[in-house]
């Protein structure tokens, strides 16, 4: 498997685009003609081959790009990265889970050499040859988690789990949906969901929480989010909202099928040994509606799930604003053909 | 002055109410301006809170200074704001052991910053009260500069560090000790809404 990266970037010029093939292996999120709240979570690393779902930790042609993007948030703001004290353990943890998981889905790409605690870690596409001490962070230039991270696609949350509850003690958030790893930091699972609508009366975070409490070694799962972004950006942080607020003004009949972009987050949730901390990378992905609507499935259906979401959710994804635009433009592609349950292209005829 | 009742919010946003006594456990007692009465009342409801207690209190223009100081606590600190008195506050959470109980009282922001100051220094949260009086000025984070600004008002309001007009937000960081400000004319530079009271 060969992987060609692209050469492109996330803000000021945005030159991010995605190849046919990625469009094709785009991670869909809907999989009716219709969306609200439910804990869709399902097993991990089990899914069509090629896409996004088959591998631990997808590696695709964004790589390197997003990579550079992620050292250029981080160095205007290291906040985005942080461990409190006791997580460094769960650190060693997510970096020995990241690395063997390459190894074993990208051999051609990633090396790991192993003798004892002595580690020799290969990474070809980032030019990466380290050796270190496992468990020894004064051997690697930043702490484990970071280290890892820096090399890993998307965003890490990674969760204490003590007082009957999941703790964002530790994260590397780079190209969240507006939240703050800093103001967050060290909250628990109930209060950082606190500002998401309707979900509490619904009673979707006690039992997310109580699945996640016992998710098992070995046995990941997943779940798919969504949200809308205006250009290819990733860095839609609330630190940087007086930046990237004023962009969404720039969307117009014209370019709304250009600018206008669907971001799906795969969320996947790990156990790890040695610290029983739960992994919860948070996986960006990014198409415009010109490039989702070349599949005749998802032109069809996103047309109807944008145009009939409540509007309390249009506002907490924050395009309200845009969505009579994007409701218009999506409306050339939706004939009224019945679609095909599930998410994937393949089925429905043009 | 009873306890005050806030409108219904956000699960992260803190609620309070009235401090119950742990009797002669290690106590640290924390008040601000009304909230001293909070802890006369504490104090007349059991008075061993104070048998190993020590008490810190900002004025902040208010008479109850002088009953406190007599009330019999280990230790008596007194400052005009919370940062005069802070060292010292900082000090005996140091000194804290497992049987230590925070018990603070006031407004929200010094009810905010002491809850976050006793984490930071390891306190268990089980062991921190707090029991809102007086009025409801917010402690507030500017989540793009990071800055706190106390004794906001009002919504939205001005960054004391970047200058930025905030939104105040319900999501709170036990942590921090503070409401989230998020810009309110990001879309729109220039268009901010009228200035309104917070509620309650």
């Amino acid at each position: 498997m060969t992987i060609r990266f692209n050469d492109e970037t996330f803000r000021d010029d945005y030159t991010h685009f995605n190849s046919p093939e990625a469009i094709q292996r785009f991670p869909f999120p809907f999989d009716r003609d219709d969306y609200m709240y439910s804990v869709n979570i399902e097993s991990h690393t089990s899914g069509p081959k090629g896409t996004p779902f088959d591998v631990a930790f997808d590696v695709d042609e964004h790589y390197v790009s997003e990579m550079r993007d992620l050292a250029i948030t981080l160095e205007q703001d290291p906040k985005r990265c942080q461990s409190l004290p006791h997580m460094e353990l769960a650190g060693w943890d997510l970096l020995e889970l990241i690395m063997t998981s390459k190894v074993a889905d990208y051999p051609d790409l990633f090396e790991l050499h192993r003798d004892g605690n002595a580690w020799r870690w290969v990474n070809k596409p980032l030019g990466i040859d380290d050796s270190f001490t496992f468990l020894d962070a004064s051997t690697l230039p930043y702490g484990p988690m970071e280290y890892i991270t820096r090399q890993a696609q998307g965003d890490f949350a990674v969760l204490d789990q003590r007082d009957g509850s999941l703790w964002m003690d530790a994260g590397m958030v780079t190209c969240q949906a507006d939240w703050s790893l800093d103001f967050n930091i060290g909250m628990n699972f109930t209060e950082w969901h606190a500002p998401v609508p309707k979900a509490h009366e619904m009673r979707i975070f006690e039992r997310a929480l109580k699945f996640l409490m016992n998710v098992q070694q070995g046995a990941p799962s997943r779940r798919l989010n969504w949200t809308m972004t205006v250009n290819p950006r990733l860095d839609t942080s609330p630190e940087n909202y007086h930046l990237w607020g004023p962009e969404k003004r720039t969307v117009t009949p014209e370019n709304v099928g250009q600018k206008q972009y669907l971001r799906v987050e795969l969320q996947t949730f790990w156990r790890l040994p040695r610290s029983n901390a739960l992994a919860f990378p948070i996986r960006c992905y990014l198409a415009n509606l010109q490039d989702l609507s070349s599949v005749p499935k998802w032109g069809r259906r996103l047309h109807r799930v944008i145009r009939d979401l409540p509007d309390e959710l249009a506002d907490y994804k924050g395009f309200t604003l845009n969505r009579p635009m994007i409701v218009e433009y999506l409306s050339q592609f939706d004939d009224g053909a019945e679609t095909s349950l599930g998410i994937y292209p393949a089925e429905d005829q043009s | 002055m009873t306890q005050t009742q806030f409108s219904p919010s956000i699960t992260s946003r803190p609620t309070y109410s009235q401090l119950q006594s742990h009797g002669g456990s290690p106590a640290i007692l924390v008040a601000d301006g009304s909230g001293g009465q909070a802890l006369l009342d504490l104090i007349a409801r059991d008075a061993s809170v104070l048998d190993r207690g020590q008490i810190f209190f900002v004025t902040a223009g208010t008479e109850f200074g002088a009953q406190l100081r007599e009330a019999g606590a280990k230790a008596y600190h007194q400052g005009l704001f919370f940062n005069e008195i802070l060292t010292q506050y900082q000090a005996a959470l140091a000194q804290a052991t497992m049987a230590t109980r925070i018990y603070l009282a006031g407004s929200e922001g010094l009810i905010g910053h002491a809850t976050a100051e006793a984490l930071a220094a390891g306190i268990d949260a089980g062991s921190i009260q707090g029991e809102h009086r007086g009025g409801i000025a917010r402690r507030m984070q500017c989540v793009h500069c990071k800055g706190m600004t106390d004794d906001v008002t009002t919504d939205p309001f001005t960054c004391s560090h970047c200058g930025l007009n905030l939104f105040v937000r319900d999501h709170f960081s036990r942590r921090l000790g503070a409401f989230q400000g998020v810009c309110v004319d990001a879309e729109t530079p220039g268009e901010v809404p009228e200035t309104q009271e917070i509620k309650l």
